[in-house]
């Protein structure tokens, strides 16, 4: 009962475990009335996860929530939307067909009774709301037409009417204009001159400290410090975001060149350009070298990638597999010309989770276990899967078990032998030891690194600082579609990618 | 030691539930009707299910990709009236080439689905509801709403003729159930079929051509069908312009109870064939013990529904 108290929110000791990684390590947070309060760190350092935990989205494993005082554990969004809590997402949940009021209202319609709503009085409310944050938009105009910014406005106005007293915004400039920030930090300062509190997830340093007045920072699910805003600058932050010892699971040998060129480039992509997406992208990665590539979330390293493995189309530019420039319209042809591409999240792109083993791992190559490139040659599919198995040291009682019952590491392993079956020449892997344990992630690195001892090239997307600090020979940054920074072995260190990824030099 | 066998009854029970619900009521009809378990009345099922059967092969081809095909129904009527139009007493035209006939205009109706779902990603349900439609319409104009009938006296074998004891659309159904187990289970087709339904994304990725798996299932489904309609017109000795109306929900049924998932990636052409099974000694059995048909629509209703339940608890 102690509304007074000086802290809306106080989060102690909060651990949120999902199989294989602590997500959330034992993290505090504490929250004034009236606030700005920045949450930064690299991707997966466990924002996000934190703070659906406070928004009633994940139940926490650990820890307690003090909310006005009280302890507070919201087992639903909708509890914490009572209570004052609102989340707004980056992907922002926002009915696309119904118009602006209806979207503000929903869930919580006012009525005129028995059932019957009072869409005069919303749509009067909404304008109202609108009015007082100098919002310049028809409540009834449908959602669908509106920009990203106009739907922010909504989501922001959609927290209001339902009295929010803490709203979280999850990297709410990432898709908006440099005007349409500006009147979204009006907003927020509006939203702190009535006393709420905002909780403000982003990447972007120099806005975190146009308007926040707490900064938290967080690193592989710890915290690493809570300052005032006043107390801190963009290099200190950054150094806290990174700075980590690097640990010797990245273990790699010097590259014994005698069994290939390792002058031969294999892949070159010169000027590559996808409208919104990416533009100018060149790179080049030769036989036996593992190339880096990092950024932060959306900065286009996985569009590229897909546009070299024929999953989208560029506007302009080549593409040249073994110097010759080819047409990549689809992945056939990708596959075809010694391209493989692990992607980014295996349940969706990577397998067939209700099918064994043995089928998906035969996917990709299928034609290397036929008769005729017809008829299955079970023989020898289950002796090529066999070898697999044993050299990737699958875990599973055998090659017959449904891929969904695997864990993250092993499902991650079935997607590696798919494609090493077909012994590529480019190995594009995207993110490859996401969300598997430690264990299963050494032995992928060894995996990486034997391609590349065999003249094999691997093109490692990865938003893991150590382990492009630790498996890549070359770096590319990239940053909102641009390559804003190319390394060599010896030139990178930690805050220098990370300068290059937020835009700096 | 009790606990642990309840446990396995349990798991077989989820795991084989069909199977097992095809036994227990084998069981009970042989023993409540003396006529049930003679080789005449088991002939007689398998005549009675091979019409939708033949259809529930292919049905299952594109259910496994994820999709459905509302038109077989209307295919069947459609092949019909082609293939008898062409073989009336007295026309020159030779009954193996009508019957061709009617199995191409099967496949172009399965290449019409085919190429709205899969080539411009219309939604199956939508895309061969208006195949359903028109096929229905083009039979209707075709035979100006009348049934075809005075046909030559050889076609009446492929619905009514008997290879020894053996009928000849048993034999037919059975033929085609043996080449759809061949192609889904034994070829590169059958497995990119599988991938496709199960995760498209993951299959493109793969390298595979969805979009020609996925048209490839629908000609499967449109030849099954017209296949279907031939025997049909065959044995009833006319070609109906309102023949097979509702045959598409029959073939799903079948498809379904027999374990396969309406979002794909999941199913096995045994699972069709025991489900089609099912439904037809269900039929018959009741048919032998007097039960008033409408009872057996409520009946084949609640199976639907518990071959769903239980393959929900399987996967929990």
């Amino acid at each position: 009962m102690n509304k007074n108290s000086e802290y809306i929110v106080e989060m102690k000791n909060c651990r949120k475990i999902f199989p294989g990684v602590v997500a959330v390590n034992d993290v505090s947070l504490f929250l004034k009335r009236g606030e700005v309060h920045a949450l930064v760190g690299e991707n997966g350092a466990g924002k996000s996860t934190i703070m659906k935990m406070l928004a009633g989205l994940l139940p926490m494993d650990g820890g307690e929530i003090l909310y006005e005082g009280e302890r507070f554990e919201p087992k639903n969004p909708m509890q914490a939307l009572e209570r004052g809590i609102s989340m707004i997402h980056q992907e922002l949940d926002l009915v696309p067909q119904m118009t602006v009021w209806e979207n503000i209202y929903a869930g919580q319609e006012k009525l005129i009774g028995f059932g019957v709503i009072d869409r005069k009085a919303m749509i009067n409310n909404t304008k109202q709301v609108f009015k007082e944050l100098g919002i310049d938009l028809d409540p009834n105009s449908k959602v669908e037409e509106l920009s990203v910014a106009q739907m922010q406005m909504v989501a922001i106005t959609k927290a209001i009417a339902f009295d929010a007293e803490v709203i979280i915004m999850d990297e709410p400039t990432s898709a908006i204009t440099d005007r349409e920030v500006e009147q979204l930090f009006r907003m927020i300062k509006l939203l702190k001159g009535q006393n709420k509190s905002v909780i403000y997830i982003s990447h972007k340093l120099d806005e975190i400290f146009q308007i926040c007045d707490q900064i938290t920072v967080m690193r592989d699910g710890c915290l690493i410090d809570s300052k005032p805003a006043s107390e801190l600058n963009q290099e200190k932050m950054i150094h806290m975001m990174v700075g980590r010892e690097l640990s010797n699971l990245y273990q790699k040998d010097e590259p014994v060149s005698a069994e290939y060129d390792a002058n031969e480039v294999l892949l070159e992509v010169k000027g590559l350009c996808r409208k919104g997406e990416f533009s100018d992208v060149s790179f080049e990665v030769k036989r036996g070298e593992i190339l880096g590539i990092s950024g932060l979330m959306g900065a286009g390293r996985t569009e590229v990638m897909e546009t070299v493995f024929g999953l989208r189309k560029a506007d302009s530019g080549t593409i040249k597999i073994n110097g010759k420039e080819i047409n990549v319209k689809n992945p056939q042809i990708a596959i075809k010309n010694g391209i493989a591409f692990v992607t980014e999240d295996r349940k969706i792109y990577g397998l067939n989770l209700m099918d064994t083993i043995r089928a998906n791992t035969t996917m990709a190559y299928l034609k290397k276990v036929l008769y005729g490139n017809l008829v299955l040659n079970f023989k020898e599919e289950k002796k090529v899967v066999a070898s697999l198995f044993e050299k990737l040291r699958i875990k599973a009682p055998s090659q017959e078990t449904i891929v969904n019952n695997l864990s993250g590491g092993n499902q991650q392993k079935v997607v590696l032998a798919k494609w090493l079956m077909g012994e590529p020449d480019v190995f594009i892997m995207d993110e490859p030891t996401r969300g598997i344990d430690v264990g299963a992630k050494a032995e992928i690195y060894k995996i990486m690194d034997s391609l590349a001892k065999k003249g094999k090239s691997v093109i490692m997307i990865s938003s893991e600082m150590p382990e492009l600090l630790g498996m890549s020979d070359r770096i590319i940054v990239m940053h909102e579609g641009v390559i804003t920074g190319r390394f060599l072995k010896n030139e990178y260190d930690q805050e220098k990618l990370m300068a290059c990824s937020i835009g700096g030099k | 030691m009790e606990k642990a066998k309840n446990i396995n009854i349990g798991k077989i029970l989820s795991r084989y539930g069909i199977y097992v619900a095809f036994l227990i009521l084998f069981i009970a009809l042989s023993i409540a009707s003396p006529v049930f378990l003679t080789t005449t009345n088991i002939l007689n099922i398998f005549r009675q299910i091979s019409v939708i059967g033949i259809i529930s092969v292919g049905m299952l081809f594109v259910i496994l990709t994820g999709g459905i095909d509302l038109s077989v129904g209307a295919i069947v009527a459609l092949a019909a009236v082609i293939t008898t139009s062409m073989i009336r007493e007295g026309s020159q035209t030779p009954i193996i080439v009508a019957v061709f006939c009617g199995i191409l205009v099967g496949a172009a109706c399965g290449i019409f689905s085919g190429f709205f779902v899969a080539k411009m990603e219309v939604q199956a349900f939508i895309a061969t509801l208006a195949t359903m439609t028109i096929a229905r319409g083009i039979c209707y104009v075709y035979t100006n709403g009348r049934p075809i009938t005075g046909l030559k006296p050889g076609y009446r074998n492929i619905g009514m003729g008997n290879i020894g004891i053996v009928p000849v659309p048993v034999i037919i159904y059975l033929g085609i159930v043996l080449i759809g187990i061949f192609l889904l289970n034994f070829s590169k087709f059958g497995r990119h079929v599988i991938a496709v339904g199960g995760n498209e994304k993951a299959a493109i990725v793969s390298g595979i051509d969805a979009v020609k798996i996925k048209f490839a299932c629908h000609v499967i489904s449109g030849i099954t069908a017209a296949i279907a309609g031939i025997v049909l017109s065959a044995r009833i000795q006319t070609g109906q312009p309102v023949a097979g109306e509702g045959y598409e929900l029959d073939a799903i049924t079948a498809v379904v109870i027999g374990g396969a998932s309406l979002s794909g990636g999941k199913g096995s052409m045994v699972g069709a064939v025991v489900g089609m099974l099912l439904i037809g000694i269900m039929t018959n059995g009741l048919d032998l013990l007097n039960v008033s048909s409408y009872y057996q629509q409520v009946i084949k209703g609640a199976i639907i529904l518990i071959a769903v339940l239980t393959d929900k608890m399987k996967t929990k």
